[in-house]
């Protein structure tokens, strides 16, 4: 910075945050505020979910005998069930369609306040009991063991009770999706579309394949986001299974890790998976859609992304790699493949995609597993940079920097960067949720699957090219901010 | 070579970037007493509704102006010594400059009504006033907002965010009537009421009423309409500041007084953006373009013309957009609220009035469009107007413009039916 004239007040950016505090000085929660009218289903609602919570209290804390009762169970996830979707349709029903987003950053609960935090280290903790200490749950999965009997014929576990109550909430959660949005056909469809892929493929489906003393799998998560699908200890099980499942079973996988994936990444981006198909995606689509604005937007938190989620995907490729050498080496490796293995399930697979990924949503934003260490994610946004027709376009001159596509990227890209130089965007992080464009109040926004990758932005018909140009450029992959027009 | 802006709007802050670019080597300054750091001011209203946060305004991290080497100066402009090229700074000092562009955009119209200076009283144009709006609002159960124009729906949707019930006063007949035709204008009345805001129309302020201790207390019309209030909105227009030059040798007329390179009268000054009155080249009306992305236009050119570039301003065909609560609105080419000689308006609007197209067509050519919820692409209409394509073929191929997020309903079918019946 050069020498400022004597006498003049000029600001450096190392101590901004005098003059940045000046400016942000009572923006924060209106001191006191008109009340809202009055809604009635709102608070019976609010009535019935409290019921919910304490009849689901007396079963987990009383002692009366649960396993095989419905009862209880019926009575505590009926009424958790019965409220959420009252207040879903109470809370909206009588506005106007359109972007709801009135409030959002007051919000105790959506803005990082005292609630959010009480969230934020209930959910950790849940995970860490179901985790590390599933004994302490044993009312609970008690609770559930009517329905585990039923759909499984087995008895309940905690991974049971796990996938039953994530699969409720992206239900009910994908259900206040729909009314949220019920002006926008484009996430109306994609709610849809995770609502039964975690139902179906992610719930009833594994459950009845148990019940049919088949193996336990799900056909909408693939290798390397569920890596142990190609663990040759899995393959081996599944292949060695009873009946020919199991080696249709490896056979799935295998395809749609290797074929699958490129060839819909490449016609409609990543979104295919990561918006649509996946239950993590599914329920930070849900379940996690009142926190999505808390991502990080700075370039530092993209660094960090590009350095963990790459870093991720190296490691699950060395371990399968080690663990493939190992096991037909008989055990060359074995020193190394069975602690990497271990390794990774529990830091990567528990710590990260669970503890913090799920727990931290009210925090740090819904997707904080898909944006900073999904190696799934890490694939498909490679395919999706460089090999895919799917962009959001930008249209022409109306993007007036507002912000509010910035805001609402649950991928902390900055939208309004490439929007406001009418450039398209194609980023490896996106994952194509459409919400910045449904935010967009000038409707700048689009997501699109092209007629061909080389149509996105200059020289994006020369893959090679633009990664040795991104390479070369260093940090910025694409899109380095060094003008205004 | 020292180059300063006054003003961080969008005008000041694209003519510096754009100078960066062009000169990487010239010392820019850039001078604001509004704000430390560039925002983008349509979305004041985004911050008081609690979509966003202030920060999130912010078009660049703050880390930008100093990659750039563009230093940021927070002081108000008072005076300019044309003699020494120098600013005179509100807080202290002077500011030396080899050249200079004034870009200090516009100020909320004020039209003399009794009690427009009362507490609860104000526009809302910058930081300031929307700090001031954070103030007024508490207290604030019933609004009243006067003027009906793009700032006056936001300030009123604004303040229904928060459950305060607006009156709306319009001079006009019809919302905004003014610039949009009447069918379209129509639209947003509807609208305006469907949220459960008052508006009463064909109405003049007569006088803000105080409440015995300087703050409103009711609004009363010309017509000796009382409507108790505890906020009064005025936005009537604004029109270009132009108070720094006011006491200098500087030309002004209704704005600060340019060519289209936006050199002023005195050598190394330069003006763009809102404050700006482009003098016309062949006698005709003067231009006050004060629009985003006019602003915007005029930075970039403006920026050119300080790096010493020949550049001379194109206005370019005209586009502009808003949202009116969750009605969005395009416009591509200059549609004026009433048909003028010659132009023939093809019409069409979806039973529940959430979707409407105007096809505006002049000797057999397509001259403009107004999408009302329905999003068209920039670059297609533009280049239809540009090719002077033919109304007939625009319509046949009407569906190339749509820019609706996938899956949306389409209503090019009806929408082409119905304008070809209009047109044969």
């Amino acid at each position: 910075m050069s020498t400022p004239p004597a006498g003049t007040t000029l600001i450096d950016p190392e101590t901004i945050a005098y003059f940045y505090d000046e400016e942000a000085d009572g923006f924060g929660e209106p001191a006191s505020a008109a009340e809202a009218p009055r809604n009635p289903g709102l608070m019976v609602s609010a009535g019935v979910i409290g019921l919910g919570f304490l009849a689901l209290a007396v079963s987990l804390l009383g002692s009366m005998p649960l396993a095989g009762a419905w009862t209880p169970f019926l009575l505590s996830f009926g009424l958790l069930t019965a409220g959420t979707i009252g207040y879903a349709w109470f809370a909206y029903k009588d506005t106007v369609p359109g972007i709801k987003h009135d409030g959002i950053m007051f919000g105790n609960t959506t803005h990082r306040g005292a609630i959010a935090w009480a969230l934020g280290i209930a959910l950790t903790g849940f995970y860490v009991v179901l985790y590390w200490w599933p004994e302490y749950l044993a009312r609970a999965i008690a609770l559930v063991e009517p329905l585990s009997q039923a759909l499984a014929g087995q008895p309940a576990n905690q991974w049971f009770l796990y996938g039953f109550l994530y699969t409720m909430a992206v239900v009910l959660f994908g259900f206040r999706m729909f009314m949220r949005y019920r002006h926008n056909r484009y996430h109306i469809i994609r709610t849809i579309s995770v609502m039964f892929f975690q139902l179906v493929l992610a719930f009833i489906l594994p459950h009845l394949l148990r019940a049919l003393n088949e193996p336990e799998f799900y056909f909408s998560y693939f290798w390397p986001l569920k890596y142990d699908y190609l663990f040759p200890g899995t393959v081996d099980y599944l292949v060695n299974s009873p009946g020919a499942l199991g080696s249709f079973m490896v056979f799935w996988g295998a395809v749609c890790s290797f074929i699958a994936t490129p060839v819909l990444t490449y016609y409609y981006g990543k979104r295919w998976y990561c918006s649509w198909v996946c239950g993590c995606g599914g329920l930070a689509e849900t379940l996690g859609d009142p926190w999505r604005h808390l991502t990080p937007k700075s370039t530092v938190s993209w660094k960090i992304e590009r350095a963990i989620i790459y870093a991720v995907l190296l490691l699950i490729i060395l371990t399968t790699a080690v663990l493939w050498v190992s096991s037909t080496s008989e055990g060359a490796l074995s020193s190394i493949s069975a602690p990497l293995q271990q390794w990774y399930g529990f830091y990567i697979g528990a710590v990260f995609a669970g503890v913090i990924g799920v727990g931290f949503y009210p925090v740090l934003g819904n997707r904080v597993w898909c944006r900073f260490g999904c190696p799934m994610a890490a694939v498909l946004g490679i395919i999706q940079r460089f090999f895919s027709r799917f962009r959001i376009t930008t249209n022409g001159g109306q993007c007036m920097s507002c912000g509010n596509c910035t805001t609402y990227c649950e991928m902390g890209i900055d939208v309004r960067a490439y929007a406001e130089r009418g450039e398209n965007i194609v980023r490896s992080s996106c994952v194509g949720c459409g919400v910045c464009s449904a935010v967009c109040p000038r409707g700048v926004l689009k997501l699109e699957n092209g007629p061909s990758h080389g149509d996105r932005y200059p020289g994006s018909d020369k893959p090679l090219g633009a990664l040795s140009t991104a390479v070369s450029k260093g940090a910025r992959v694409y899109g380095d901010r060094d003008g205004y027009v | 070579m020292h180059t300063v802006i006054v003003g961080n709007g969008v005008t000041g802050v694209t003519a510096a970037t754009r100078l960066r670019q062009l000169q990487p080597d010239w010392k820019i300054s850039l001078v604001s007493g509004e704000s430390a750091f560039h925002y983008s001011r349509p979305a004041l209203m985004y911050i008081f509704m609690g979509h966003m946060t202030y920060e999130a305004t912010k078009p660049f991290e703050d880390r930008f102006w100093r990659d750039q080497r563009l230093d940021l100066v927070r002081d108000w402009v008072t005076g300019i010594d044309i003699e020494d090229k120098q600013l005179v700074l509100h807080r202290n000092g002077r500011l030396p400059y080899d050249r200079l562009l004034i870009a200090t955009g516009a100020k909320s119209n004020k039209f003399g009504w009794p009690g427009q200076d009362l507490e609860g009283v104000q526009g809302l144009y910058n930081l300031k006033d929307l700090r001031q709006l954070y103030k007024n609002a508490e207290r604030t159960r019933h609004a009243v907002i006067v003027g009906g124009g793009l700032i006056g729906i936001e300030l009123a949707e604004m303040l229904h965010s928060r459950h305060i019930h607006v009156t709306f006063l319009i001079r006009e007949p019809s919302y905004w009537c003014n610039v949009l035709p009447m069918e379209e204008s129509g639209m947003i009345n509807r609208l305006i009421e469907e949220q459960g805001i008052g508006l009463i129309r064909e109405t003049n302020l007569k006088e803000i009423v105080d409440d015995g201790s300087g703050r409103v207390e009711a609004v009363v019309t010309e017509f000796d309409d009382r409507i108790e209030c505890q906020f009064v909105g005025l936005t009537p227009g604004v029109s270009p500041n132009t108070d720094l030059v006011k006491s200098t040798p500087i030309e002004t007329g209704r704005g600060v007084l340019v060519d289209h390179s936006f050199r002023t009268n005195i050598p190394d000054i330069y003006a763009a953006g809102d404050c700006a009155e482009i003098v016309s080249r062949n006698g005709g009306r003067n231009l006050i373009q004060q629009v985003w992305y006019t602003g915007k236009k005029q930075g970039k050119a403006a920026g050119e013309v300080l790096a010493g570039e020949d550049t001379a301003y194109d206005p370019g065909i005209w586009f502009n957009s808003a949202k009116f609560f969750d009605l969005e609105y395009q416009t591509y080419g200059m549609i004026l609220s009433t048909p003028q000689p010659g132009e023939q308006h093809l019409y069409w609007e979806h039973p529940s009035h959430r979707h409407a197209v105007r096809v505006v067509g002049a000797d057999g050519c397509i001259k403009a469009f107004n999408f009302m919820g329905i999003r068209a692409r920039h670059e297609v209409c533009e280049r239809w107007i540009a090719e002077r394509r033919t109304v007939e073929y625009v319509l046949d191929h009407l569906e190339e413009a749509n820019f609706d997020p996938e899956f949306f309903v389409r209503h090019e079918t009806e929408i082409v039916r119905s304008l070809k019946e209009q047109l044969a």
